[in-house]
């Protein structure tokens, strides 16, 4: 294997998992660090800069990070690195002076963003301190997007949602409500617009078209209903409820439910768990609150008896599985299954009636728009899409991430750069030694386990819709668990030309990622390291050849509890820790604009 | 040293030998000698060799005397016994323990300083004596912990780290086990656990006396240009004579070893030791000529390593003596102290 290249950024952030794992590549242990030193503002300014929303991501996000954090490879369960987020923006203090706040010298350019969502946002975040005169369109009487309207309120009040849009809002942006855009036509070629962003969502929940389904009014398009339970247009539901689909909108109708005067909630699931799309915690939260997950069942018809529906026909699936996958399924017997009501949760889909198709904005067959998958230009050079509307539906990780991209293709397209030379991302490496065996950050391992969030009492959660189930993290909380977080991005840094292959960093090494060994091919390296390196996900370093012997020093980067023993045993300080902080790019930056929150953290 | 303990925590997936042990349940307390010492390396060996022996702590006995390598003991497999002695007096507690209990598996930690300066005559009486132990010197050629003061081991020419020059010849304490008629004798480098590990190994496989001299640099006082026990000249100054492999009592020999190059030897457990020559012209069975091939390879300053005395048939302490088979707490009270009758007779065959 040819020596590691450090040079590139890749190769430090991908050892930060959890920050290489978020789209948004929001620096997580720094925040944590932040948290863990009480500086709750600092942290939650530090979030803003990537996620802009950390106080609604600190509820409802899909946590990519978890999964991919190193402390839940090391033991079982990672760092509850949501629920501090959220601790963040729960603690956070005064904000003023620190955020950007209008009036910005004005550059002459306007822009659109069309819905009020998290990609939308995140543009008009990104775009007005830089001087662009930013209106958004939304079809809504409030701002937020699904967020909004299709998150319940016990898992997200309304305050938190109106306390970040305001902080965007109040960078001058234009909010007009109960502004539905009827023509793309009318927008570009009338309005005076320089540019437009499409951040419109996923707004068209998927039918379930079976016998029986235009003969009843109790069977509802879930996200549609969710809408309508936000903007209180329905408060109340039978007893007996069915939700088809188990993905995260299903938890969400599920427990909506529950809330609306239903005492019987199934979820009814096609597939046995483990093909489930609801995130595991939603899944937990629901079945928590006695919601039946009914598996192995598909819809097959409606039973709709004198105009009033009465249960639902459904098939009894048999699967047979192979390492996880089904690889046979048949149909083992027919079922009817009561019911006042039926909710279907089985997925959503972008829909653009409202863009003429003669304007050079090209749709694929599926009437998909093509948008670049790294600029997020249309085919028409001042269109630009993000979000569920450019993609189909994701995370609000996601769309906010997709915001920032087509926030910096918006500026080049603006200041005539072409959209496809993309900033450049970088890393900045400092030592964090502070004398004999004293670090700039906490590096012996806290053997705690993940701390538990807190939860309202079962009997209390259903007295009002808005009663917010988590409830969060105490400092007392959030500070433990803080001190499980390993710091990934304290770096091992080696130094070939200095190591006098003492062995001491290979002996004292709890987790046996190090080897000095003869240089060979990586999958013939990965057989000859201290420890099986199995996670071939999970990179190797590789080392220039060693001054004594010229075999190499090499790093299983997987299981490293950055406990810079290696560093402490080192004679020669060839290896040292040193804090790496990744530049993932945003517009504007570099140039003399208002963006004082980039100078915080 | 570090402040901070070694963390609990370990990859998942290490290998666990025949107890269910794996390498970490081996370990010891932290180490408090300089980071990068040769010594560290050495305790991360006999680690290894305990886990691949599966030895059962509770048998194993650690003994030493004074000096940074006698602190050594402290930091490998805390499960087991130990006994810290007086300076260069290992050797004696160590036959006193052997003599009482022969059932436990002893193994000895020294340095240059406690075995040939002080200790000096312990250590030729526990060769001739033939006790079964495994007796390591950590040796780095100096007095580490009274500040690098040249040591009996230190080669001449060699320089202190205030660059005096070492005018006294060395005694080499494999040359000395040699002609003392030792049964296992071996020389190795901390820096090459490859070769050090199945030599530990084998050592504890072996009936008797079993030598193994470990060049162990001294990264804070004997690591400088112009040193001979440095990391640097240990590298480029010793040369593997003979490789020792060790393959355990009813395991199967799986490498493949090309004809006339390799010597198996059986142990009394029935382990065996694979003898590979890597210098055809050495002999690791005759103690003669493999006397004359050190002496003449130091004299071009190169350090013969590896596997380079052994005798499987000599009897060892206990053979010597005709002790008990069995350990001396096991033996019944009466017949341990037969009492003031016998006593008075036997006392009376001297009258």
């Amino acid at each position: 294997m040819t020596p590691t290249d450090t040079t590139n950024p890749e190769h430090y952030h991908r050892v930060v998992d959890c920050q290489w794992a978020c789209p948004a590549h929001t620096d997580v242990p720094e925040y944590i660090r932040l948290i863990a030193q009480g500086r709750h503002t600092d942290a939650y300014l530090l979030n803003r800069e990537s996620n802009v929303f950390p106080g609604i991501l600190g509820r409802v996000c899909d946590r990519p990070c978890e999964p991919a954090c190193r402390r839940g490879r090391v033991e079982e369960k990672p760092v509850a690195i949501c629920r501090l987020k959220r601790v963040a923006a729960d603690l956070k203090g005064d904000l003023t002076g620190r955020v950007p706040r209008a009036p910005f010298e004005r550059n002459g350019k306007r822009l659109a963003c069309i819905g009020a969502g998290p990609a939308s946002l995140t543009v008009a975040n990104d775009l007005a301190p830089l001087g662009y005169e930013v209106v958004i369109f939304e079809r809504l009487s409030t701002p937020g997007g699904l967020m909004r309207s299709n998150i319940p309120s016990f898992r997200l009040p309304a305050s938190v949602i109106d306390d970040e849009i305001g902080l965007i809002l109040d960078m001058g942006v234009e909010l007009r409500l109960n502004s539905p855009v009827g023509s793309m036509r009318e927008l570009l070629e009338k309005q005076g617009f320089d540019a437009v962003f499409v951040g419109s969502g996923a707004p068209k929940g998927k039918e379930l078209d079976l016998p029986g389904r235009a003969d009843t009014d109790r069977i509802h398009i879930g996200i549609d209903w969710l809408e309508s339970v936000a903007f209180e247009h329905i408060d109340k539901i039978g007893e007996r409820v069915l939700i088809i689909g188990v993905g995260n909108t299903a938890m969400d109708c599920c427990r909506t439910s529950l809330r609306l005067g239903a005492k019987n909630v199934k979820v009814m699931a096609r597939k046995p768990r483990g093909f489930f799309k609801a995130s595991d915690w939603e899944l937990e939260d629901a079945e928590a609150e006695n919601v039946e997950i009914v598996i192995n069942r598909a819809p097959r018809r409606f039973v709709v008896e004198g105009g009033k529906l009465t249960g639902m026909i459904f098939e009894k699936m048999e699967y047979e599985l192979k390492d996880g996958r089904i690889t046979a399924e048949r149909v083992v017997g027919e079922e009817l299954v009561p019911c006042d009501d039926v909710i279907l949760a089985i997925g959503q889909e972008n829909a653009f009636p409202w863009i003429e198709r003669d304007l050079g904005l090209e749709f694929d067959k599926w009437s998909v728009p093509k948008v670049d998958a790294g600029t997020f230009q249309s085919t028409r050079a001042e269109v630009f899409f993000g979000g569920d509307a450019a993609f189909g539906p994701k995370n609000i990780i996601w769309a906010v991430e997709q915001g920032h991209q087509a926030a910096i293709s918006m500026h080049s397209y603006l200041q005539g750069r072409a959209v496809t030379e993309r900033p450049a991302t970088g890393v900045k490496l400092n030592s964090v030694k502070m004398g004999m065996h004293e670090w700039a950050y906490k590096n012996d391992y806290a053997t705690l386990e993940r701390r538990l969030v807190p939860h309202v009492s079962l009997k209390e959660r259903f007295k009002k819709i808005d009663i917010e189930v988590e409830l969060g993290f105490s400092p007392a909380q959030a500070s433990q668990e803080a001190q499980r977080c390993l710091n990934c991005d304290v770096q091992t840094v080696f130094e070939a030309k200095l190591c006098i292959e003492c062995d001491a960093c290979i002996d004292v090494c709890p987790v046996d990622c190090l080897t000095i060994t003869a240089g060979g091919e990586e999958a013939e390296l990965r057989t000859r390291l201290r420890a099986p390196a199995r996670v071939l996900t999970q990179p190797l370093y590789v080392s220039g050849a060693l001054k004594q012997t010229g075999r190499v020093m090499v790093k299983d980067e997987n299981l490293c509890v950055h406990c810079g023993l290696c560093a402490e045993r080192c004679p020669t300080a060839a290896w040292d820790m040193q804090k790496s902080t990744i530049h993932w790019p945003h517009a504007g930056d570099g140039e003399p604009a208002c963006r004082t929150q980039r100078q915080i953290a | 040293m570090s402040f901070m303990a070694k963390p609990k925590v370990a990859h998942p997936d290490l290998p666990k030998n025949s107890r269910g042990l794996t390498r970490r349940d081996y370990e010891g307390a932290n180490s408090t000698l300089c980071a990068g010492c040769g010594h560290d390396s050495i305790t991360a060996a006999i680690v290894e060799a305990c886990w691949a022996n599966a030895v059962e702590p509770r048998t194993l006995v650690k003994l030493s005397g004074i000096g940074c390598s006698s602190k050594t003991t402290a930091y490998f497999v805390s499960g087991s016994h130990g006994f810290n002695s007086v300076h260069g007096r290992m050797p004696s507690v160590a036959t006193g323990a052997n003599a009482a209990n022969r059932k436990l598996s002893y193994i000895g930690i020294s340095g240059d300083g406690d075995t040939l300066s002080i200790g000096l005559g312990q250590f030729i009486h526990a060769i001739r004596r033939n006790l079964n132990m495994v007796y390591i010197i950590e040796n780095n050629g100096v007095y580490g912990l009274t500040k690098g003061q040249f040591s009996a081991s230190a080669d001449i020419g060699t320089t202190a780290k205030k660059g005096e020059v070492n005018n006294q010849a060395p005694i080499d304490p494999v040359q000395l086990a040699l002609t003392l008629g030792a049964s296992f004798v071996a020389r190795s480098f901390s820096g090459d656990k490859a070769q050090l590990v199945p030599l530990i190994q084998a050592a504890m496989h072996h009936d008797g006396f079993a030598l193994i001299d470990v060049l162990s640099p001294c990264v804070t006082f004997n690591d400088h240009e112009g040193s001979t026990r440095s990391y640097e000249y240990s590298r480029e100054h010793y040369e593997e004579a003979v490789h020792a492999d060790f393959v355990a009592p009813a395991a199967n020999i799986t490498v493949q070893y090309g004809e006339g190059e390799s010597v198996p030897v059986t142990m009394h457990d029935g382990s065996r030791i694979i003898l590979r020559k890597v210098d055809s012209g050495y002999d690791p069975t005759d103690r003669g000529a493999a006397l004359a091939r050190i002496r003449e390879r130091l004299r071009a300053q190169e350090y013969l390593t590896g596997l380079l005395h052994i005798s499987t048939n000599q009897p060892e302490f206990h053979q010597l003596n005709a002790t008990p088979d069995m350990p001396l707490n096991q033996i019944p009270y009466a017949t341990l102290n037969p009492g003031s009758a016998v006593l008075a007779k036997i006392l009376a065959r001297y009258r």
